[in-house]
């Protein structure tokens, strides 16, 4: 499984993909909701390329709002997957505040660059294919779902 | 698959009995080795299309079917709109109108195979694939309309494509009925610049030669012979197919409460033929069709002018276009009955035998061709409609190989390097801006594409006509 780890102290913030059968399933995990979105939010970048590679020169907004925090995830990603499509953008950071399921967002990148970035696949979308938002029983939220590509 | 929980009715046909809240039996075309190796997800999900409302006869495997959303991948369902029936953004999926087609080249092999390095790179140069990739149209509000109603017509008016193409397009080239209003600001934002782009995954263009015929008579019809060297084009809707798709998937999800719609799996999403939504979907589904062959009309283009500065003899001709990822309005014979049904295939392709009055002349005594994608080290098959296909299938056959290992299985397993240099070694090139996306796309990473269409003639979905390997591959 692909993974990216970054500890602080007791703070585990994470991100990795996992599979299904056609498409990939990505997964963030951090001690709130709001690094959870953040997490899966690079796993979204880590289908395309590593996030390491993307430089976070330029910041784009976003926001979103859903009926329940489970659709806010998928509109968030789906959100960033329009602002990739039509900005021709990666983005490598991501900074996200949550309140009652109206999602406000930065995300920093820089336009796709085919050597440095060596993009693997667009993505289609987001879905609701296997998609949890769950705070666990050590208190980190967990957030997944599979991306069509 | 557990092959317990299902009726062996043949080698190649098995039977979900109805049972819970299912409507009507499922089916699955496909033998014993195919089933079995079938994800467990893939039984559930016909299962769940099976509780769907409207639904008539059957819901369907072909038997290249793997794990979706909502609808297996493979997936056909027809729905009746007077007896409650539903449109299923789910049943299309996300890349509206995916599909293939396969033009001959008036070229043998022995031409070719000493040109066909400068044509990967004329090829890999001229046809925009991959992530950030951009067309050289650019569509303003007027003109993107035009193009959402016009589909493959509207492109040839343009100068891209020729008029001879059209009628060996579905739908003629232009699907009736859609509706540019009700795609939005967004879909259309992320079309702007991708008219005439490949995209990436498993989309390619590939240069082919015909290794093996196995029916004369039609592969004649077909002007299909060994030797010959064929290209095939798998691509969709692109951008404004995907957000289409994210969009109606999430109206159709908050709405089907409204609607008394209890759904198994929120990707199985639906809303009554009849009702606003499922009119809106309809119209903006269909507009998505008319993008899809205006893609592949203007991607055609630029193939033949790739070409003629090649080999300034080839004549790139189309044999036929065809679309596997749509819900279309046909008729078939239910209970004796002729009925109007909303037909959805998901990662399946229409299969109509010969006589179906909905093919052009060219076909109505042969049956359609059916053209199945492989992967860039296997092979591609052509296959004709089967008269049996509307009775087993609601004229419906299998799409291509389908995945056997996750992408992400596949990247571990594979460099792209590797797979690159070990195809060059077997006289296939390879062009493609991702070694990780050509990982992702080993040919190892998918089922015997032969199993599949082997299955899909023994259940007579469709005939085998020609078998095609690649020679060169262009991949996003």
């Amino acid at each position: 499984m692909r993974k990216n780890q970054r500890v602080t102290a007791s703070i585990r913030n994470t991100w990795e993909h996992f599979p299904h059968g056609a498409d990939i399933g990505v997964r963030g995990v951090g001690p709130t909701k709001e690094a959870a979105f953040e997490q899966i939010a690079l796993a979204l970048t880590g289908v395309v390329t590593d996030p390491l590679r993307v430089r976070p020169a330029l910041p784009v907004h976003v926001s979103c709002q859903a009926p329940s925090d489970d659709l806010l995830l998928v509109d968030w990603l789906n959100a960033l997957v329009y602002e990739m499509a039509t900005r021709r953008m990666l983005f490598g950071a991501y900074s996200v505040a949550i309140s009652d399921s109206r999602l406000k967002a930065t995300a920093w990148g820089e336009a796709v660059d085919l050597d440095r970035h060596e993009p693997a696949v667009e993505i289609k979308g987001a879905t609701y294919t296997a998609l949890r938002l769950a705070c666990l029983e050590d208190g980190h939220w967990l957030a997944q779902c599979v991306v069509d590509v | 698959m557990d092959l317990s929980l299902l009726t062996r009715k043949s080698d190649v046909e098995w039977w979900i009995e109805p049972h819970g809240r299912m409507r009507v039996p499922g089916i699955i075309y496909a033998s014993e080795a195919l089933v079995q190796d079938m994800d467990a997800k893939v039984y559930e999900q016909v299962m769940n299309v099976a509780t769907l409302p409207g639904i008539e006869r059957a819901s369907y495997a072909m038997p290249d079917a793997h794990w979706g959303y909502g609808f297996p991948i493979g997936g056909v369902a027809a729905f009746d709109a007077d007896r409650g029936g539903v449109v299923s953004a789910g049943g299309v999926g996300f890349d509206i109108s995916c599909g293939v087609r396969l033009l001959s080249t008036g070229l043998t092999t022995d031409v070719v195979e000493p040109l066909k390095k400068r044509l990967a790179d004329e090829l890999s140069r001229s046809v925009p694939a991959g992530v950030g990739s951009v067309g050289r149209i650019h569509l303003d509000s007027g003109e993107m309309d035009a193009m959402l109603a016009g589909g493959a017509r509207w492109a040839v008016d343009r100068g891209y494509g020729a008029p001879a193409d059209l009628e060996r397009i579905e739908e003629h080239g232009c699907m009736a009925g859609a509706m540019p209003e009700e795609v939005s600001t967004h879909a259309k934002n992320r079309q702007r610049d991708e008219m005439g782009t490949l995209g990436s995954g498993n989309h390619y263009l590939e240069v082919q030669h015909v290794v093996k015929i196995f029916d004369a008579a039609v592969a004649a019809a077909f002007a299909l012979r060994e030797g010959d060297v064929v290209i095939s084009i798998h691509c969709g809707s692109r951008g404004l197919g995907h957000q289409i798709g994210t969009e109606f998937l999430k109206r159709m999800v908050l709405d089907a409460p409204t609607y008394g719609i209890e759904l198994p799996d929120r990707e199985l999403a639906c809303a009554p033929i009849d009702s606003p939504l499922g009119q809106a979907y309809l119209g903006a589904m269909r507009a998505a069709i008319n993008c899809a062959l205006a893609n592949r009309e203007i991607i055609t283009h630029l193939v033949r002018r790739a070409f003629s500065d090649v080999v300034p003899r080839a004549e790139l001709t189309l044999l036929y276009d065809v679309s596997h990822n749509t819900c279309k309005v046909e008729s078939h014979q239910i209970d004796g009955r002729t009925k109007r049904l909303f037909v959805h295939r998901k990662g399946a392709t229409r299969a109509f035998g010969p006589g179906h009055p909905d093919l052009p002349p060219v076909f109505s005594s042969i049956g359609q061709p059916v053209l199945i994608g492989g992967t860039m080290g296997t092979a591609s098959y052509v296959l004709s409609g089967a008269s049996t296909s509307e009775l087993r299938s609601l004229g419906s056959s299998c799409h291509g190989a389908g995945r056997s290992m996750s992408r992400h299985q596949a990247a571990r397993q594979w460099r792209g390097r590797q797979i690159i240099d070990e195809l060059a070694g077997r006289g296939i090139l390879i062009r493609s801006p991702s070694s990780r996306g050509v990982a992702e796309e080993a040919p190892g990473a998918y089922k015997d594409v032969t199993a599949v269409v082997d299955a899909a003639e023994g259940a007579g979905l469709s005939r085998k006509v020609a078998r095609l390997e690649p020679i060169v591959c262009v991949k996003g």
